[in-house]
C-alpha cells in the first residue's frame, strides 16, 4: 500500500493546511514535476547559454533576439520560471516526506501483532495447516526456526489456545525512503547557498548594476563592485604572468560585476607543457597568494588543471589561459594608392588600441591576441589529414570610424600549402562567422617583399605603359602606335589591380554585347597575364635575378595574381605582418567560494544510500498463529510486503517449502 | 553462519548455499583473487599514488565479493588474465621491460607477432569481441526460433568469450598506450571509442547476470541487437575515423575520478538498455497475444519485473555516477554543477527515471506504457551519452566525433 495514495482522514482542524500538504506532496504532482524539470534543462542545452547578446542578435534577428530574451532564454537556469519549477519540485518533495516519514518511522519500529486470523487468511501468500500432528510448543518452536532462519525478527504474544508470531524484516528499506528524498532537499538547499540568488537580490533591490562596458578595472563604478564578504561565489579572472589581481569577474548576462578578494594573487608563471605530438599535456601557474593583514608569510603554491589550491575556504582553479599583453613587432605593409606595397614599422601589445589614418581615412587598430601555437589539421601529399603547427599568429581588428570592424588572425611565417610557402591571413566580417582566407606567396627568402615589389609596380600608371608599350611593340607594332589602345590596356589592368577580375567583367559587361561576352572576358584575361608577366620577369630582374621563366616563377606569378584578386575582398587598408614578438602569456584562474558544497555532498551521501537501500531492501512482514486444534496444532502463516514484486512472491513460496519440511506435511491450502 | 548466506542468496535470487566441495572453489577464488590483488599491490606500490591504491584495492575486493556469489565471473576472469597475460609475455618477448618503445616498434611488434597479430593486441582483441557480440546475437534468436537449448548455450559461450576479448583487449591497450609513450598511458576509459567497448562489456555482463538468475536465454537476442549496434558504431569509427588510435590525454581527463566516474556511468548506460530491448520484447509479445501456451518469450510478468529491476539497477549506479562527476567537476572546473549540457542531460535522464520508477511503484503502473517509456528512455539516455557530443558544445572534453 504505498502511503502516497493514502487518502488522510481527519478533516476537521487545519483541514486546509492539511489538503495543502497533500496536493503538495502528491504523487501526481511530483511525477509531473519531474518530467517538467527534466523537459525545461533541455532548453539550455539546445542553446548555448550565456553567450555575448550580440551572437544572439545575429544568429536570432532583432525580433527573436527580443522574445527569447524576455523568456530569459540565454541564461535558462537563472530564470526566475526555471527556478520556480525547480523549487516547487522541492517543496513538493519536503511536503511529501513531511506527509509520509511519521507514519513510516513509527512502523518501522512496530510489529503489527494485532492482526486477527481471517485477516491473515485474507492475505495472497498465505497457507495453513487445519491439524498438525504435533504439540501446540512443539509447532510454534519450528514455525519459529523457519521465521529466524529467514532473517525475520518477531514479536511473539499469547493468544488463547496458542501463540502468535507477527515478524518484520528489512525495515530499513522505509529509511532508504526518507533518506532518497531528504537528500534531495538538502542537495538543493546545498546548491542555492552557492547560487546567485544573494547577488540577484542586490541587483533586485538596486544596489548593484551589472557593467556592460569594457573598461579598465579602475572606471568600474563602486556599484558594480562586490564586497569580500560575499559568501559565496564562482568568477573568473586573467592574471598576466608577473601581475597581480586582488579581484575577480563575475559574468551576469551580457555583463560583469567585479568581486573583490581578502587576499591579492601573483602569477609568477604559467606553463604549457606538450606531448611529443604537439598536444598539450598540462597546464600550470605558479601563484603567490598573500593576505594584507599577514604580508611577509605568503603562500606558493603550483596549480594545474585537476590540482586546485584551497586557500582558507577560497578554491583557485587553473581554468583557462590567454594572452597577457603580449609585446609585438608589426609591419604594415600599405594595401592602396601611390604606397601601396611599402611598409613601415609598428610597435605594440596585445589589449592596445593603436590609432591610424589612410590617405584621410581614421582607423582603429586593436590587438586582440597573440598565438604562440596554432595546431590545425593539413592534408599531407597523400591527402590525409595531419595536424601541422602553422607557428605564432597575431589576432586583430580594424575598426572604422563608423564602428564597423572586421577580425583578422595573422600567421608570421609562411606555412607550406600545396608545396609552396605562403603568409595566410584570415578574414571574418562579422563576429563569430566563417574566416576567409588570403593567401600571399612568399619568395626565395621566405619574404613578403617581392609580391610587395609586385604590387607597389601595379600600382605605378608608368610601369604598367612600360610594359604595354613593350608587349604591343611585339605582337602588334601598329596597335602601339594608337595611344587609345594602349590607354584601354593599361585603364584594364588599373581596374583588375583595384577591383579584380569582377571589376573587369563588370567593366566589358557594360561594353560588349552578351554574346561576346564570354570571349571578349577570355581575351582580356589573356592581355592582362601577358602585362603582368612582363611586368614581373622586369621587376625580378631589377631584383636581381636573371633566369625567369621556369616553373617557380610561373606558380609565384600565378599565386600573386590570386592574391591581388582576393585582396579586393580583403576590406582592410594595410596588411599587418608580424615581425617580432616577446609573449607574455596570462593565466585563467576561476576562484570559488563554497558554502554549499559539503551541504551538497552530504546530501549526496544520503541519497546514494537511501537509493540502494530502497531497491535492494526487500521489506517484508509475516505471521505466524500456531493455536491448539482437536488433533494436535492448527497453524496459519502469510507474508506480505507493501512492495508486491515477483521476489516477494518467490520468498514467500520458499518460506511455505521451509515450513512443509519443518512439519512434515503439506498444507490444506496454497493461494498461487 | 550458513543461515545468513543463505538469506543473502535468496535475497540475490541466488541458489542456496553449496555443497562442501564448491565451497571449497569459493574459498580458492577468494584466496586466488586476494593473494594475485596483494601481488599487484606490492609490486606496483612505488608507482602507485594513494588514489590509485584505493581503486586497486576497491576493484579487487569487488571482484572477489562478485565472484563469491556469481560464478560465472570467475572463469570469465581466468580468460581475461589468461589472455592478457598473453598479451603482456608477448609484449614483453619484444620489448624486454623497457618501459616505452614508440608506435613504429609497437606497430611492427603487432605485425609479425603470431599472438599479437591474430589473438590479444587490443586491436585483434576487440575484432574478436565484435565478432563475437555479432555473432551470439544471430545465435541467440536461432535458438529462439529453433527453440533449441543446445544453440541457446552455444549463443551464451559467445557472449562470455566476447566479454572476455573485450576485457583483455581494454587491459592490452592500457598496456600499449605505455609501449607508445610512457606520457601517453593511461586507463582506456577516456574517449567514445573506448567507452563504447566498456558499454558493450558492461552490458553484456549485466545480461549474462541475468540470464543465469532468470534461467532464460530468451532475451539474449534482444539484447545483442543493442551491443550490436555499438559494434557496427565502433567498426565505422575505426576505419573510417582511425579512432583506435591510441591518442594522449587532453589534462582535463587526467584524473583518478576518471577510473571510476566512467565504469559507473556505463552500468546506468548498460542497463538502461537492457531494461529498452526488454520492453522492446515484452511489446512484441504484447502485440503477437500476450502469455500464451508454447511462448518463444518469457512471460510478461517476469519481463516487466525484469525491466524494472535493470532500470533500477541502473538508476543507483547512475546516481553514483553522477555525483562522482560532480566532485570531479568540482575539482576539475571549480564547481560540482555548471549547467553544462553533458550534466544537464545526465540530470535529464535521471529525473526520466525517477518519473518511472514512481510510476511503478507508487502508482502500481505496469505493461505497455512503462515499456514505451523504458524504450523511449534509451533514446534519452542515448541523447546524453551521444548527442551531447555530436550536438551541443559544453565543457566536456570527451570524445567529439
Ligand atoms: C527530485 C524528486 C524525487 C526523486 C529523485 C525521487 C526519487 C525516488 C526514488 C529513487 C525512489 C525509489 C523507487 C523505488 O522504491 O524503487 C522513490 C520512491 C518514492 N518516492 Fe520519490 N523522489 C522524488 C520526489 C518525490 C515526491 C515529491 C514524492 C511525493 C509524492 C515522492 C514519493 C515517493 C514514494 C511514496 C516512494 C515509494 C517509497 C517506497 O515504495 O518504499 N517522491 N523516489
Amino acid at each position: 500500500m504505498p502511503p502516497s495514495t493514502t487518502p488522510s482522514l481527519a478533516p476537521s482542524s487545519g483541514a486546509r493546511g492539511r489538503s495543502l500538504l497533500a496536493f503538495l506532496g502528491s504523487m501526481n504532482l511530483a511525477i509531473t514535476l519531474l518530467v517538467a524539470v527534466a523537459l525545461a534543462s533541455v532548453v539550455g542545452t539546445v542553446l548555448q547559454q550565456n553567450q555575448p547578446y550580440g551572437d544572439y542578435l545575429m544568429k536570432f534577428g532583432p525580433y527573436w533576439f527580443e522574445v527569447f530574451r524576455a523568456l530569459d532564454l540565454y541564461d535558462v537556469y537563472s530564470a526566475p520560471w526555471f527556478l520556480a519549477i525547480f523549487t516547487l519540485l522541492v517543496v513538493s518533495t519536503s511536503a511529501c516526506v513531511i506527509r509520509n516519514a511519521p507514519s513510516m518511522l513509527r512502523e518501522m519500529f512496530t510489529y503489527r501483532s494485532r492482526v486477527g486470523e481471517n485477516e491473515i487468511r485474507s492475505m495472497r501468500e498465505h497457507v495453513e495447516w487445519p491439524h498438525l500432528p504435533m504439540s501446540v510448543e512443539a509447532a510454534a518452536i519450528e514455525g519459529r526456526r523457519v521465521l529466524m532462519d529467514e532473517g525475520f525478527t518477531f514479536k511473539e504474544t499469547r493468544v488463547k489456545e496458542g501463540y502468535m508470531f507477527s515478524a518484520r524484516k528489512g525495515s530499513l528499506q522505509r529509511l532508504g525512503y526518507i533518506f532518497t528524498h531528504v537528500a534531495i532537499v538538502v542537495i538543493c538547499i546545498g546548491g542555492m547557498l552557492d547560487s546567485r540568488i544573494w547577488l540577484s537580490y542586490q541587483e533586485f533591490v538596486g544596489k548593484l548594476t551589472v557593467e556592460t562596458r569594457s573598461v579598465p578595472l579602475s572606471q568600474v563604478p563602486e556599484e558594480s563592485k562586490i564586497a569580500a564578504t560575499n559568501p559565496g561565489f564562482r568568477g573568473n579572472v586573467n592574471v598576466p604572468e608577473g601581475s597581480k589581481t586582488s579581484v575577480l569577474f563575475l559574468n551576469v548576462r551580457d555583463g560583469y560585476v567585479v568581486q573583490n578578494l581578502p587576499f591579492d594573487i601573483e602569477v609568477k608563471d604559467f606553463r604549457i607543457e606538450h606531448y611529443i605530438n604537439g598536444m598539450p599535456k598540462s597546464y600550470e601557474s605558479d601563484l603567490v597568494v598573500t593576505d594584507p593583514k599577514h604580508p611577509h608569510d605568503p603562500v606558493k603554491a603550483t596549480i594545474a588543471v585537476n590540482k586546485p589550491l584551497i586557500y582558507n575556504g577560497y578554491a583557485i582553479y587553473q581554468a583557462s589561459f590567454g594572452d597577457g599583453g603580449s609585446r609585438l613587432k608589426l609591419s604594415s605593409w600599405q594595401l592602396a594608392g601611390g604606397t601601396a606595397g611599402t611598409s613601415q614599422p609598428v610597435e605594440g601589445a596585445v589589449f592596445q588600441d593603436i590609432p591610424f589614418t589612410v590617405g584621410d581615412v581614421k582607423y582603429t587598430l586593436e590587438l586582440n591576441d597573440f598565438r604562440m601555437f596554432n595546431i590545425n589539421p593539413v592534408p599531407d601529399e597523400h591527402g590525409k589529414m595531419q595536424e601541422k603547427n602553422f607557428g605564432p599568429s597575431v589576432v586583430f581588428r580594424m575598426r572604422d570610424t563608423t564602428g564597423q570592424a572586421r577580425e583578422y588572425e595573422n600567421y608570421m611565417m609562411p606555412v607550406v600549402m600545396e608545396g609552396r610557402p605562403v603568409f595566410i591571413s584570415g578574414m571574418r566580417d562579422q563576429v563569430g562567422g566563417v574566416m576567409r582566407f588570403l593567401y600571399i606567396p612568399a619568395d626565395r627568402d621566405n619574404s613578403m617583399a617581392t609580391f610587395m615589389d609586385f604590387y607597389h609596380r601595379l600600382h605605378d600608371a608608368n610601369l604598367i605603359d612600360q610594359a604595354v608599350q613593350s608587349m604591343l611593340a611585339e605582337v602588334n607594332p601598329e596597335a602601339a602606335k594608337l595611344p587609345a589602345a594602349s590607354e584601354a590596356i593599361r585603364a584594364m589592368v588599373e581596374k583588375f589591380v583595384r577591383g579584380g577580375y569582377d571589376a573587369m567583367g563588370a567593366d566589358l559587361e557594360a561594353r560588349v554585347p552578351k554574346d561576346q561576352l564570354e570571349r571578349a572576358f577570355e581575351t582580356s584575361a589573356r592581355v592582362l597575364q601577358t602585362v603582368l608577366s612582363r611586368m614581373y620577369v622586369t621587376m625580378m630582374n631589377e631584383r636581381g635575378v636573371k633566369d625567369v621563366g621556369g616553373e617557380k616563377d610561373e606558380r609565384f606569378l600565378a599565386d600573386s595574381v590570386a592574391a591581388i584578386n582576393a585582396l579586393v575582398f580583403y576590406g582592410a587598408p594595410i596588411y599587418l605582418q608580424m615581425t617580432g614578438f616577446e609573449q607574455i602569456q596570462a593565466s585563467g584562474l576561476q576562484i570559488t567560494k563554497s558554502p554549499g558544497k559539503n551541504v551538497v555532498y552530504l546530501g549526496s551521501v544520503l541519497l546514494i544510500l537511501g537509493v540502494f537501500m530502497l531497491f535492494y531492501i526487500h521489506p517484508r512482514r509475516a505471521w505466524l498463529l500456531v493455536r491448539e486444534s482437536d488433533r494436535g496444532a492448527r497453524v496459519l502463516f502469510a507474508t506480505t510486503s507493501h512492495r508486491k514484486t515477483l521476489d516477494m512472491a518467490r520468498a514467500a513460496q520458499l518460506m511455505h517449502a521451509a515450513m512443509v519440511a519443518k512439519f512434515g506435511v503439506e498444507p490444506m491450502k496454497l493461494s498461487h | 553462519m550458513s543461515a545468513n548466506a543463505n538469506v543473502l542468496n535468496s535475497a540475490l535470487g541466488l541458489p542456496p548455499l553449496a555443497k562442501s566441495a564448491e565451497r571449497m572453489t569459493d574459498i580458492l577464488w577468494l584466496l586466488l583473487v586476494v593473494g594475485v590483488g596483494l601481488g599487484g599491490l606490492f609490486a606496483f606500490k612505488d608507482r602507485m599514488d594513494v588514489y590509485e591504491v584505493s581503486i586497486l584495492v576497491g576493484s579487487v575486493s569487488a571482484l572477489a565479493a562478485v565472484g563469491w556469489y556469481w560464478r560465472g565471473i570467475r572463469g570469465l576472469s581466468i580468460a581475461v588474465a589468461v589472455l592478457t597475460a598473453i598479451a603482456l609475455w608477448r609484449y614483453g618477448v619484444h620489448f624486454g621491460d623497457q618501459l616505452s618503445v614508440g608506435r613504429e616498434a609497437l606497430a611492427a611488434a603487432q605485425e609479425k607477432d603470431f599472438f599479437l597479430k591474430f589473438l590479444v593486441s587490443s586491436q585483434s582483441a576487440i575484432m574478436w569481441m565484435s565478432a563475437l557480440y555479432v555473432g551470439a546475437a544471430f545465435t541467440y534468436f536461432l535458438a529462439l526460433f529453433t527453440r533449441t537449448e543446445y544453440i541457446g548455450k552455444i549463443a551464451s559461450v559467445l557472449v562470455w568469450s566476447a566479454t572476455a576479448f573485450g576485457l583483455a583487449g581494454l587491459f592490452a591497450r592500457w598496456r600499449e598506450s605505455y609501449l607508445i609513450n610512457v606520457d601517453y598511458g593511461h586507463i582506456p576509459v577516456s574517449n567514445l571509442y573506448e567507452v563504447f567497448i566498456l558499454f558493450s562489456v558492461v552490458t553484456a555482463l549485466i545480461y549474462l547476470f541475468y540470464e543465469g538468475r532468470f534461467k532464460t536465454r530468451a532475451l539474449g537476442g534482444f539484447v545483442m541487437l543493442v551491443i550490436s549496434a555499438a559494434i557496427g558504431f565502433l567498426l565505422w569509427y575505426t576505419f573510417d575515423r582511425g579512432a583506435n588510435v591510441i591518442q594522449p590525454l587532453v589534462p582535463a581527463l587526467n584524473s583518478y575520478w576518471m577510473k571510476i566516474h566512467v565504469p559507473a556511468n556505463f552500468v546506468g548506460y548498460g542497463s538502461f538498455a537492457i531494461a529498452a530491448m526488454i520492453g522492446v520484447a515484452y511489446l512484441i509479445k504484447l502485440k503477437m497475444g500476450g502469455d500464451g501456451e508454447r511462448d518463444l518469450l518469457p512471460k510478461l510478468e517476469i519481463m516487466d519485473d525484469l525491466m524494472y529491476k535493470s532500470i533500477a539497477l541502473g538508476f543507483g549506479f547512475f546516481t553514483v555516477a553522477t555525483i562522482l562527476g560532480a566532485m570531479w567537476a568540482a575539482e576539475a572546473w571549480g564547481g560540482y554543477w555548471s549547467w553544462d549540457p553533458k550534466e544537464t542531460w545526465a540530470l535529464i535522464v535521471w529525473l526520466n527515471y525517477a518519473a518511472w520508477l514512481h510510476l511503478r511503484l507508487t502508482k502500481g503502473w505496469r505493461g505497455a506504457p512503462m515499456a514505451w517509456w523504458s524504450v523511449i528512455g534509451l533514446f534519452v539516455t542515448s541523447f546524453a551519452f551521444l548527442g551531447v557530443n555530436m550536438f551541443l558544445s559544453g565543457l566536456h572534453s570527451y570524445g567529439t566525433l
